[in-house]
């Protein structure tokens, strides 16, 4: 028998550490959705250029849509800093070994190259906006006109979305003193999620809005160009086809990894496998098999397989399922992460 | 340059808390947090019972999760006994440090900066003991440099067999508890 007391007392710390609330997954989802939506939007305007179709198809709206969903994450980042009036200070140095410093860097990417592929189609996705301010115009025309600048704008798009994604990860997996989060395999897991839930979001939004001339109005356009696809090639059909397939390939990695996560963990160290119990027996197993395994992958994963070989009809149902399972993983991570420790004496 | 470390005798700790209550009263601790406190540890089974009494705090550690994770640098190795402190104006309040200790040794200062012990180098660079060692009753907690053979310190821990906290989480801490 082992017996611990502690006089400890400290709020966020004891009895367990609980310093991250629902900011943190609602941070970590929107940044993995936005890596996923530019990594898509590069290798769609790489398509685009290649047809020679000039803007391409879901690059259209994913950008500005992007710019938006981003600053949703980050406002939970900040609501969620302690201390934020001092956030300045992250930009006024950069630590090697914290991959929160890489992360508020990698974002200084990520706003510019989401402005500029914002930029390409703004003025005609939001035409009241590009009538009054003629610069949009120009700039989008100087874009479209030049090959190299849009090819440069696809790398850019996804290369930083890749970091981006990478990083959401990575935020949680040097921290040795939680077992769960410790593995090199968090960042893939998240960087896999984000691409699955931006195929999701893009299929969702095809079915939702479907593509059309751009309202000349300012809500109209407005909300239009965050939502609506503007090219009607290809059809809309063989887009929900293309978006459902790259879906099933990014869920059955995704279910891959997280598979060898937990194979990982439970043939590692006492740690290890305590807080790999955590998630698959304790207090989040129901969330973690229910939520994210069975109706965030398996069920999303069988339907687009049957919608794929027309079985059953096309629905927004494995979109809706995916977006969701894509945050109860985030979340799933962060707080059963929170609970697992470094084991002292472990098995006595 | 020191580089500083603690060597705490178990056998001698009875967990009276005074080095808790020395610490909250120097270093303005607010009320309802603590940057030592004691930890009580039993093994066995009735009648084959042991006991270990620990002031447990930050550990300093040699190779500290908490200084590498932190974007901003405010928790850092000082120049002067390579101690773990944090510079309140830089730090952001992210937590990421709080995460990253497996000893539990941080906590938000009410005020959202980031707080844990510091050796109490304020007293130290005058010549003093932090407060915590000096005000002990039983004697049971010895600072010096790690780095000086001829340190008590250094004696205590060629002499005694001694522990330090999770080792295996590969941190180096710099506090040994005498057995």
């Amino acid at each position: 028998m082992l017996e611990i007391t502690s006089t400890r007392h400290n709020p966020l710390v004891d009895p367990s550490v609980h310093v991250w609330g629902w900011e943190q997954p609602v941070y970590l989802f929107f940044g993995g959705l936005v890596a996923g939506m530019m990594v898509l939007a590069g290798l769609s305007m790489l398509r685009a250029l290649r047809e020679e179709r000039g803007a391409g198809d879901y690059n259209v709206q994913t950008p500005i849509l992007g710019f938006v969903l981003l600053n949703v994450g980050m406002m939970a980042l900040f609501i969620d800093l302690a201390h934020r009036w001092h956030v300045w200070a992250v930009y006024i140095t950069l630590k090697p070994y914290s991959p929160m410093s890489w992360g508020s860097w990698i974002l200084l990417l990520v706003f510019p190259v989401l402005i500029a592929s914002a930029l390409v189609r703004l003025p005609s996705a939001w035409p009241w906006l590009g009538r009054r301010v003629p610069m949009l115009g120009v700039a989008s025309d100087y874009l479209l006109a030049r090959t190299s600048l849009m090819q440069l704008l696809a790398y850019s798009n996804i290369i930083v979305g890749i970091g981006l994604g990478i990083y959401t990860g990575m935020l949680l997996n040097t921290m040795v003193a939680r077992p769960l989060w410790n593995t090199a395999l968090l960042p893939l897991l998240f960087l896999v999620s984000g691409l699955s839930a931006a195929a999701a979001t893009m299929h969702l939004l095809s079915r939702l809005v479907p593509a059309g001339p751009a309202p000349q109005t300012l809500i109209g356009g407005g909300i239009a160009s965050l939502l609506q696809s503007l090219d009607p090639m290809p059809p809309e059909r063989k887009k929900s086809i293309a978006l459902a397939r790259a879906d099933i390939a990014f869920l059955a990695v995704e279910l891959t990894l997280l598979a060898l996560l937990l194979l990982s963990h439970f043939s590692g160290s006492a740690s290890q496998i305590e807080a790999a119990r955590i998630v698959t027996s304790g207090p989040y197993a129901f969330l973690f098999w229910g939520g994210v395994v069975f109706a965030g992958i398996l069920v999303p994963l069988v339907m687009q397989l049957l919608e794929l070989g027309h079985r059953i009809p096309h629905t927004i149902i494995p979109a809706v399922l995916v977006i969701a399972g894509g945050f109860a993983l985030r979340w799933v991570i962060v707080f059963a992460g929170q609970l697992s420790h470094v084991l002292s004496n472990p098995g006595l | 340059m020191p580089r500083f470390g603690m060597a705490i005798d178990t056998t001698k700790c009875v967990g009276c808390m005074d080095c808790v209550v020395a610490c909250q009263t120097e270093n303005d601790v607010p009320v309802g947090y603590c940057r030592d406190w004691i930890t009580t540890e039993v093994r066995g089974e009735f009648p084959n019972l042991s006991m270990e009494i620990r002031s447990e705090r930050c550990n300093h550690c040699d190779n500290p999760p908490c200084v590498k994770c932190c974007p901003t640098g405010a928790s850092h190795v000082s120049d002067f006994g390579k101690v773990v402190l944090v510079t309140e104006n830089k730090c952001i309040g992210c937590k990421a440090c709080i995460s990253a200790c497996p000893y539990g040794a941080r906590y938000v200062h009410p005020e959202g900066y980031v707080d844990k012990c510091t050796f109490c180098i304020h007293r130290v660079e005058k010549g003093q003991d932090p407060a915590c060692v000096s005000v002990c009753p039983t004697h049971c907690m010895t600072f010096g440099d790690l780095d000086d053979p001829n340190s008590n310190v250094n004696k205590l821990l060629a002499s005694r067999k001694h522990h330090t906290l999770l080792p295996e989480a590969g941190t180096k801490p710099r506090i040994y508890y005498l057995t």
